[in-house]
């Protein structure tokens, strides 16, 4: 459904797209993670035929964004991270003007519209002028003007920006039921963890290249490649500090408060069970041996941090 | 025919204005000055009058004030509503939106132009009753100013295609709206001062009898001047004296705009969107 090809974009020496391969089939719900300045907004510019991409190209329901921008508008719905809003509107109005702009009848647009507000929850403010909504509301005014046309595509790039908690979780409450409506959808975001709750898979970007990509679960793997253990003992600090660092497979062990021992494992699951049978048999006084489950957040830290310094 | 008149962009560009106490304001403002000015000029014309009587000469010489101001109004006002049409809805960030919509390029750029002339027309053909004065006391035919008005629209459409180009090429309103004045006064004002200045430097054509056609060829493109001469005709016909010619400036003067006003809206439906087209990926470095 969304495929892009070698895409890159170039401003004079500076690259903020690089070789981009991105894949995203019919129905699924993207996310696309990556730190403010990552090419996220370029990229979707890209798809949403706001902008040239200066080599490569990208296709969506088949169409080519360089060669049918006019067909391409027609199956998208594009929500752009800053949006200003024709404040002397009211809401019932933004959406017609939107309607009307996608060629929609009068008859189609006064069915549609009444289905959209309340999809959004803003039923209650048919009538209210734009101006008078709140940020959160207008979000949602504007995701609602996005599906005025029924597209088959979504384009959300930071949709819950700057909304307080509340305004987050009904944003993504709507998103969830987009999704049930079988759209595919491209959201993007710099939070990982907000977009795991409802993307089937992520890809994360970083210095314009896409550095891991799949599940949630997948990403999950392919970022964190090193475990952190942290075992407590009663006593002996000392000789279990030397017993792991006999093993191979750990690095960089470090002493912590109250016979507490950190360490990296680089091993596999089978190796790590091992490991804690020959702890045990050597008479090591463990009280607990517990891998640290890093959240997603911390891996996507990690990682970015990683490619920066390189 | 009708899809164009129910163009979304066009009903909601009217929509808005429509909207705004503001529009109504200005409109008021500009009637209340011309009105002013008339009455001004009559009262003025009558208190020097041994007489008191306003005749059909002064009645001519009031339509001829009255129309040349409101020539003036007409080129200083539409830069105002037309250079920000493109350039605002960037600044509001309003502009991706209404780009990624079924909208063509030159439906957007026709209709914002359309919207902004078309409060430019009520408010010049507001001013109608005023120059009705004139037919209390004679001296004007309606042609004249049936030409006059005629000739306000044209004008509107030069300086508001100019505005609207401005305002797709420059991405900030007072930047576009400051490029604008400068073209427009140059064309109105620049070009008739050149045309005065070329006039003066007519010794050859007095002198030798060598056609001289210079200043015919820069009033012929000047607004003001080409506007005077519906009411005076003996200015352009001096001028082609000189240059000793019988071609009409007006068709000069119509192919210089209409060239201005198709050039300026052709590139400005081009600009509006990014061309798609990319370059071909460069070969990879060897070694």
């Amino acid at each position: 459904m969304i495929e892009t090809v070698n895409l890159t974009k170039k401003y004079g020496a500076f690259t903020a797209l690089d070789d981009l391969n991105l894949t995203v089939s019919e129905g699924t719900v993207f996310g696309f993670v990556g730190q403010n300045g990552a090419g996220k907004s370029t990229t979707f510019q890209i798809l949403a035929t706001l902008m040239a991409p200066t080599y490569g190209t990208a296709y969506i329901n088949g169409l080519e964004v360089t060669k049918d921008p006019e067909k391409v508008r027609r199956v998208i719905g594009y929500m752009p991270d800053f949006f200003g809003v024709y404040d002397q509107f009211k809401a019932s109005e933004y959406l017609d003007f939107y309607g009307s702009s996608y060629g929609l009848s009068q008859r189609e647009r006064s069915e549609v519209i009444p289905q959209l507000l309340e999809l959004v929850n803003l039923s209650h403010k048919h009538d209210s002028y734009v101006d008078l909504l709140s940020r959160g509301m207008k979000q949602r005014l504007c995701l609602a003007r996005s599906l005025i046309h029924d597209p088959k595509v979504l384009i959300l790039d930071e949709p819950a920006s700057g909304l307080d908690p509340r305004a987050r979780i009904e944003m993504r409450e709507i998103l969830k039921e987009l999704k049930t409506m079988g759209k595919t959808i491209i959201i993007s975001s710099h939070i990982l963890p907000e977009l795991a709750e409802m993307c089937d898979e992520i890809g994360v970007i970083d210095h314009g290249k896409l550095i891991a990509t799949g599940s949630v679960s997948d990403i999950q793997e392919q970022l964190q490649q090193q475990k952190e253990i942290v075992v407590t003992v009663s006593r002996e600090l000392e000789k279990s500090v030397r017993f792991f660092e006999d093993d191979p497979d750990v690095i960089n062990v470090q002493k912590g408060p109250n016979g507490t021992i950190q360490f990296g494992y680089k091993g596999s699951d089978e190796k790590q069970q091992v490991l804690l049978k020959k702890a045990v048999l050597d008479d090591i006084p463990l009280l607990s041996f517990r891998p640290i489950e890093k959240n997603l957040e911390d891996v996507f830290m990690e990682i970015t941090k990683e490619v920066e310094k390189a | 025919m009708k899809s164009a008149l129910l163009n979304p962009v066009l009903n909601k560009e009217i929509r808005l204005r429509f909207r705004s106490a503001k529009s109504f304001l200005g409109i008021a403002a500009y009637l209340g000055i011309l009105g002013l000015i008339s009455l001004g000029f009559i009262g003025m014309t009558l208190s020097f009058d041994y007489a008191g009587v306003f005749r059909p000469e002064e009645s001519r010489s009031m339509f001829l004030m009255i129309s040349m101001l409101q020539l003036a109004l007409v080129i200083f006002i539409t830069p105002g509503l037309t250079a920000g049409v493109i350039s605002s809805e960037r600044e509001r960030q309003t502009l991706p939106i209404l780009l990624t919509t079924a909208q063509s390029s030159s439906s957007i750029i026709l209709s914002k132009l359309a919207s902004s002339l078309s409060y430019l027309l009520l408010i010049v053909f507001a001013s109608a009753p005023l120059y009705m004065i004139v037919f209390l006391f004679g001296g004007i035919s309606p042609v004249s100013i049936l030409a006059s008005f005629a000739l306000y629209v044209f004008t509107m459409l030069v300086v508001g295609s100019i505005g609207v180009l401005m305002s797709t090429l420059i991405r900030r309103t007072i930047l576009a709206m400051v490029t604008t004045y400068s073209v427009a006064f140059f064309l109105t004002g620049g070009i008739a001062v050149i045309a005065m200045m070329l006039t003066n430097f007519n010794y050859a054509y007095y002198s030798q009898g060598t056609d001289y056609i210079w200043p015919y060829v820069f009033a012929s493109v000047n607004i003001p001047v080409m506007f005077f001469s519906v009411f005076e005709g003996s200015v352009m016909q001096e001028l082609q004296t000189m240059a000793g010619t019988s071609f009409s400036p007006w068709i000069t003067f119509f192919i210089f705009y209409g060239v201005i006003i198709a050039g300026c809206l052709l590139i400005a439906v081009r600009k509006l969107r990014p061309r798609m087209k990319t370059k071909g990926k460069p070969a990879e470095k060897m070694g």
